[in-house]
């Protein structure tokens, strides 16, 4: 039985959730072999072959994954899996934006079901996964040859380093054509990234504007070495960037601590941070629901509240 | 030019859902259903092209139980011209769902499919990425802007680090995302003259697809709940419950 995790990388390193997602295959019980697809990927692919755990990296260098596009993506791994002769009984991704775009392109032409966002292995065809913004836990079970499945990061441990699998290159696929990549603008921060930071700052509409948002959250965030993150009321309403997200629709997170400001805890937004080991609220409406989740509470004005609690960290 | 919009029906985002006490499943009767929230966005997002000239045919899909139909309707009250209901009382995953929109595209012969990222039932968001796949179509996923012209559209996506912005040839299936637009509501006027629009149901069986699951719910529970907080008096109190409680300072 080989697992194969199909990486999430920039061709200079892997991304954390590869690692998140190695740690789930490791619990399927088989070889776990990672594909590096990818433009110039040797440090990428060398970085994988480090991963504890991992047997075997396979490298498909082409500039013909230079966009990461999901058609060619998806071609690879299918390709990969037909070659193995029905060695494949697993095909993993991080469930972010890119594994989202990927997999079930791979599980539509394998005919296979996808199983999507697993937060627990129960066996190697039995998965638990969130449905309904995680107010309910669904356990399923597989019937198909391959299953396809993507992971819900937070849910798993980053694998570790030590591993020293054999790299081996592989014919990649002929580009689709049908796709291009005409720009890309990624938000430059010195701060953590959110699916991988010990601590979130995350604000809501409470804050008011965009000039209030960084003004009161910035200095926090900086001071505790904090991501920041939004409620969907202060994305929509233009305060930060899509990618500030948190909730059922955004980024799912669980850090050590979310600290919730001006964020009255929709539901939707509560799927997205309700498994953070501490979660504080301050809000100055004593009835928001983010108070039913927090572990401790404040009841104040967000404008006095969150600088004292700068100075005082 | 043809668009073509699947829309289903889900419970209605308002609603927090009980889990059946038997672990069966979430208790859905008697609550309100409405129509997926992204797949609004997708008919609007649909409708307006057609305002502006650059579409042509507006055609909502429904896979499911009869009750659909309202769903549909609902579809064409926001703008929709004409409705198919795929109608099943199979529960429908996916897979299914994108092999019964592909018997479909082959005979509408859309030019664009715009379908919401995810459903809020299932959260799976995979039907727009199969069916894209199934077609040998390219996909854009996760919209929040979307340009068409002459055989190509241009769509801006929202991903992990920020946004990207990719030109696919057409025939093409785009899913969209929160920000895409802002559905309009519909009004009474528009709701009656949806009542008269042309609804046609089919049957899988008629499409030629089997939509027999592949996955088997075994059982569905609650998630392990949240003990409750304390309240803190001032930032002081927090500060120091932080440090020495949570130890997380």
């Amino acid at each position: 039985m080989t697992i194969l995790v199909v990486a999430e990388h920039d061709n200079a390193s892997l991304k954390g959730a590869t690692l998140n997602t190695v740690s789930a295959a490791a619990k399927l019980g088989g070889d776990v072999v990672i594909l590096v697809a990818g433009s110039a990927a040797g440090a990428a692919a060398e970085a994988a072959a480090r991963v504890a755990g991992v047997s075997k990296v396979l490298v498909a260098d082409s500039a013909v994954f230079a966009d990461q596009s999901a058609e060619n993506l998806a071609s690879q791994v299918v390709e990969v899996v037909k070659a193995a002769g029905g060695a494949i009984s697993h095909v993993l991704a991080p469930a972010t934006t890119f594994g989202k775009n990927v997999l079930p392109r791979v599980a539509a032409v394998l005919d296979v079901a996808q199983i999507s966002e697993i937060v627990a292995v129960e066996s190697a065809d039995t998965f638990v996964r969130p449905i309904y913004a995680g107010n309910a836990l669904a356990t399923v079970k597989s019937a198909d040859p391959v299953k396809v499945i993507t992971v819900r990061t937070t849910a798993f441990e980053a694998a570790g380093e030590g591993g020293s699998a054999s790299v081996e290159q592989i014919a990649a696929v002929a580009d689709s054509g049908l796709s291009r990549l005409t720009g890309r603008e990624l938000t430059k921060s010195a701060r953590p990234e959110l699916g991988a930071a010990k601590i979130i700052v995350s604000g809501g509409r409470g804050l008011g504007s965009s000039e209030n948002y960084h003004k009161v959250l910035e200095p926090l965030a900086d001071k505790l070495g904090a991501a920041l993150g939004a409620s969907r009321a202060a994305v929509d309403a233009g305060y930060v960037p899509n990618d500030y997200q948190v909730g059922q629709t955004g980024k799912i997170v669980a850090p050590q601590l979310y600290l919730a400001v001006g964020i009255s805890g929709a539901i939707q937004h509560l799927a997205g941070m309700k498994d953070s080991k501490v979660i504080v609220a301050i809000n100055k409406d004593p009835e928001a629901p983010i108070f039913q989740v927090a572990d401790y509470g404040l009841v104040a004005d967000l404008f006095e509240a969150v600088p004292q609690l700068t100075s005082a960290v | 030019m043809k668009i073509l919009v699947p829309v289903k029906r889900v419970v209605d985002y308002n609603v927090k859902v009980r889990v059946k006490s038997d672990g069966t499943g979430v208790d859905i009767a008697n609550v309100k259903m409405s129509m997926n929230p992204f797949d609004e966005i997708a008919v609007e997002e649909a409708v307006r092209l057609k305002e502006a000239g650059v579409a042509t045919e507006v055609v909502a899909v429904s896979c499911g139980v009869g009750a659909c139909q309202e769903t549909l309707r609902t579809a064409m009250a926001i703008g929709a011209d004409r409705g198919i209901l795929v109608e099943t009382d199979v529960e429908l995953q996916p897979l299914a769902v994108a092999k019964l929109l592909k018997a479909l595209c082959d005979k509408e012969q859309p030019q664009v499919v715009i379908c919401g990222k995810q459903a809020i039932d299932d959260d799976a968001n995979q039907t727009g990425q199969m069916l894209s796949a199934l077609m040998g179509w390219p996909q854009a996923t996760f919209a929040s802007k979307v340009a068409v012209s002459a055989g190509k559209a241009t769509v801006t996506r929202e991903i992990d680090g920020g946004l990207e912005t990719l030109e696919i040839a057409l025939p093409a299936v785009v899913t969209t995302d929160l920000r895409l637009n802002e559905p309009r509501y519909a009004t009474l006027p528009n709701i009656m003259k949806a009542k008269k629009k042309p609804l046609e149901t089919v049957k899988p069986a008629d499409l030629g697809v089997d939509v027999t699951p592949r996955l088997t719910t075994l059982k569905v529970v609650e998630p392990p709940k949240r003990s409750a907080g304390v309240m803190v008096a001032d930032v002081a109190q927090l500060v120091e419950k932080l440090k020495n409680e949570a130890k997380v300072l």
